[in-house]
C-alpha cells in the first residue's frame, strides 16, 4: 500500500512540477519570445518597458529589464478584463472550449521524457509502452477545444474558423502519424524513454554519422572505437530519417494552427476565428493552449529526432544518485532538455515571422496530395533499407 | 472572352518550395540578428530619446506669441486668426490702449488671448494670416494636460512659450 501512495506521490510532485515550475513559465515567456524575437525580425523594439514597478514602493524610477516581466503583466491585463459571455451563444459548450484546447496539449507531455534521472526518479510522468500514440491521441484532441468554441460561439466567424480547424487537423493527423514510423521501425518499440536510451546507444536519429568512443567526463578518446564508428546503414537510413523529419516538423506547424497554417484563426480573414467571442481568461487559456501546444511538438520533436535529454560526451547515467554530481547530471539533463526544446520554439516563432499564410486550398492540397504520400513512400523506404542493408 | 493569364513556368527547385523557404529564413535571421547585435537601429526611444534637436526650422509645433527684442507685445488684436482659425481655437477679447501711452498709434491689444489645444490642428494658418508677426508655431509637440482647463492656454502661457523673436519688422517704430 505504501509503495503504491509512494509512487503516486512522486507522480503527483513530478506532474505539478513539471507543469507550474516548467510548462506554464515557458509558456509565457514563449509569449514574450515570440513578441521579442518578432519584433527584431521586423527591425522593431518589442516589448521592452515593463520591469520591476519601483516607482510604486516610492523610488525615482522603474527597473525596465528588457521587458521581461510582460508576461506578468500580460496575465495581469487578461485576468482583469471583463469575462463576458455572449447571450447567444450555447453557454455548456461555450465554457467548455477553452479547458478543451488547453487540457489536451498538456496531458500529452505525460508521456515525454523531460530528463534522465533525478535522485533515482526517471524524470518522465508516464513511462507508457503506448509513448508516442498517447501523444498523437490526446494531442487530436485538442481540436474539440477549437470546434467547440466555433460552433458554441453561434456567430459566423467563429462557425468558420472551427470547419476550417477540424478539417486541417484531420487531414494533418495523417501525415504526422505516418511520417514517424520509420522511428518506430528503426527502434523497435512506441516507449519514448526507450527511443531516447536508443538514440544515446546509437547517435541522433537527426544525424548521419554518429562518432563513438570520445567521451568528455570521464576524459576517453579511444582512436580505434572512432575509426569503426562510420555505420553504413545510419548513413543511409539518415536520408528516410530527414524526410520523416521535414514532414514531422511541418505538420506539426499545422496542427498547432501556427503560422504559416494558422487558418483557424487568421485574423485578417476571420476576425479572431474560433476564439473572436472570448474575452478574458477564456481567451487567455486558447491563447496559451495553442503555445503549449508549440511546447509539447517540440518536446515531441526533440525527443523523436534530437536524442531527447541526451547531452553528447557527458555520461547519461552516474552510478550514484544522490551524490552531488548525480544531482547535477540530473538537472543539466532536464535543463538539456529544455534547452533543445527552447531551440525548436524559435524555429517555430522565426517561421511565423517569415513566411505568409497558406490558402486553403493549397494547405489541403499540401496535406492530401504530397504530405501523406511523401510519407508513405517514406515508410517503405524505411523498411527496405532496413530490411537489405546489412548491420 | 476569356483572359488568359500567363503563368510563369516554374523550375524544379521553385515547384518544391523549400529553397525558396530557406532563403526566406535567411532573410528574417538577417534582421534579425543586425537588430540583436545593434549594428543597425531603427527606433528611438521616445521619452528618453527625442528628435527636438533634428526638428526642421519650419517644423508647426504649438502656436504661441511672441515679444520683439525691445519687450513689446507685437499682437494687435486685429482678430485675423481668430476668423481664419479653421477648427475655431483662438479667442481674443481686444482692450483699448490708453491716449497717454506710448503706444496708443496702436490703439488695441488683446485683453485676453486663448488658444484651446484640444481643437488647435497646428495647421499654421494663424502665422500666416498674422500681419503683426506676432503669432509663431515654435516646437513644442507635446502639449498634454490632465483637465480641459488645463489644455487653453491664455495670453501668460503663450507669451512664455512664445518668448522673444528677434529679426521682426517693426512697423510700429515711433518715428514712424
Amino acid at each position: 500500500m505504501n509503495e503504491v501512495l509512494f509512487i503516486v506521490v512522486i507522480a503527483l510532485v513530478k506532474g505539478v512540477g513539471l507543469l507550474f515550475l516548467v510548462i506554464l513559465p515557458l509558456v509565457s515567456y514563449t509569449v514574450y519570445a515570440e513578441r521579442k524575437v518578432g519584433a527584431y525580425i521586423q527591425d522593431r523594439v518589442g516589448p521592452n518597458r515593463v520591469g520591476l514597478p519601483m516607482t510604486l514602493l516610492g523610488f525615482k524610477k522603474d527597473i525596465p529589464l528588457w521587458g521581461l516581466v510582460q508576461p506578468f503583466a500580460d496575465v495581469f491585463k487578461l485576468l482583469l478584463k471583463e469575462d463576458f459571455t455572449p447571450a447567444h451563444v450555447n453557454k455548456v459548450y461555450y465554457w467548455l472550449a477553452p479547458a478543451c484546447a488547453m487540457a489536451p496539449s498538456i496531458m500529452a507531455l505525460a508521456v515525454v521524457p523531460f530528463g534522465s534521472t533525478l535522485l533515482g526518479q526517471p524524470m518522465v510522468i508516464a513511462n507508457a509502452n503506448i509513448g508516442i500514440l498517447w501523444v498523437f491521441a490526446v494531442s487530436s484532441l485538442g481540436v474539440y477545444g477549437i470546434v467547440l468554441a466555433g460552433w458554441s460561439s453561434n456567430s459566423k466567424y467563429p462557425f468558420l474558423g472551427g470547419i476550417r480547424s477540424s478539417s486541417q487537423m484531420i487531414s494533418y493527423e495523417l501525415s504526422l502519424a505516418l511520417s514517424v514510423i520509420p522511428i518506430f521501425l528503426i527502434c523497435g518499440t512506441l516507449n519514448l524513454p526507450a527511443i531516447v536510451k536508443y538514440q544515446i546507444e546509437h547517435g541522433w536519429l537527426i544525424s548521419p554519422i554518429w562518432i563513438k568512443g570520445v567521451s568528455l567526463v570521464p576524459l576517453r578518446f579511444d582512436f580505434q572505437e572512432v575509426l569503426h564508428s562510420f555505420d553504413l546503414l545510419k548513413l543511409i537510413l539518415w536520408i528516410p530519417l530527414i524526410i520523416s523529419f521535414v514532414v514531422f516538423t511541418v505538420s506539426m506547424f499545422a496542427e498547432t494552427n501556427r503560422l504559416p497554417f494558422d487558418l483557424p484563426e487568421s485574423e485578417t480573414e476571420l476576425v479572431g476565428g474560433y476564439h473572436t467571442e472570448y474575452s478574458s481568461m477564456k481567451f487567455a487559456l486558447f491563447f496559451l493552449g495553442e503555445y503549449a501546444a508549440m511546447i509539447v511538438g517540440s518536446s515531441v520533436i526533440v525527443t523523436l529526432f534530437f536524442g531527447g535529454w541526451h547531452i553528447p560526451l557527458l555520461p547519461p547515467t552516474i552510478a550514484e544518485p544522490y551524490s552531488f554530481w548525480g544531482i547535477v547530471l540530473g538537472l543539466a539533463h532536464i535543463a538539456a532538455f529544455f534547452a533543445k526544446v527552447a531551440v525548436l520554439l524559435f524555429l517555430f516563432i522565426w517561421v511565423r515571422f517569415t513566411f505568409p499564410r497558406f490558402r486553403y486550398d493549397q494547405l489541403m492540397k499540401l496535406g492530401w496530395y504530397f504530405f501523406i504520400e511523401i510519407a508513405l513512400v517514406n515508410v517503405f523506404l524505411a523498411a527496405f533499407i532496413i530490411a537489405i542493408v546489412p548491420k | 472572352m476569356a483572359y488568359t493569364v500567363d503563368r510563369p513556368k516554374l523550375s524544379f527547385s521553385e515547384k518544391i518550395y523549400l529553397p525558396a523557404v530557406l532563403i526566406g529564413l535567411g532573410v528574417t535571421i538577417r534582421h534579425f540578428f543586425t537588430i540583436l547585435t545593434g549594428k543597425k537601429k531603427v527606433t528611438m526611444q521616445y521619452p528618453e530619446e527625442k528628435w527636438d534637436a533634428h526638428l526642421p526650422p519650419h517644423y508647426r509645433g504649438a502656436p504661441t506669441l511672441v515679444k520683439d527684442e525691445h519687450g513689446k507685445e507685437r499682437c494687435v488684436a486685429c482678430q485675423l486668426c481668430e476668423f481664419i482659425c479653421p477648427p475655431r481655437a483662438i479667442t481674443i477679447h481686444p482692450g483699448e490702449i490708453p491716449q497717454n501711452d506710448r503706444w496708443r498709434k496702436v490703439e488695441k491689444y488683446p485683453e485676453k488671448f486663448e488658444i484651446d489645444m484640444i481643437r488647435c490642428i497646428y495647421c499654421g494658418l494663424c502665422e500666416e494670416v498674422c500681419p503683426e508677426q506676432a503669432i509663431f508655431l515654435r516646437k513644442d509637440y507635446a502639449i498634454t494636460g490632465l483637465t480641459r482647463a488645463e489644455m487653453v492656454h491664455d495670453k501668460q502661457k503663450l507669451y512664455e512659450l512664445g518668448g522673444v523673436m528677434t529679426g521682426l519688422v517693426y512697423k510700429w517704430n515711433e518715428k514712424k
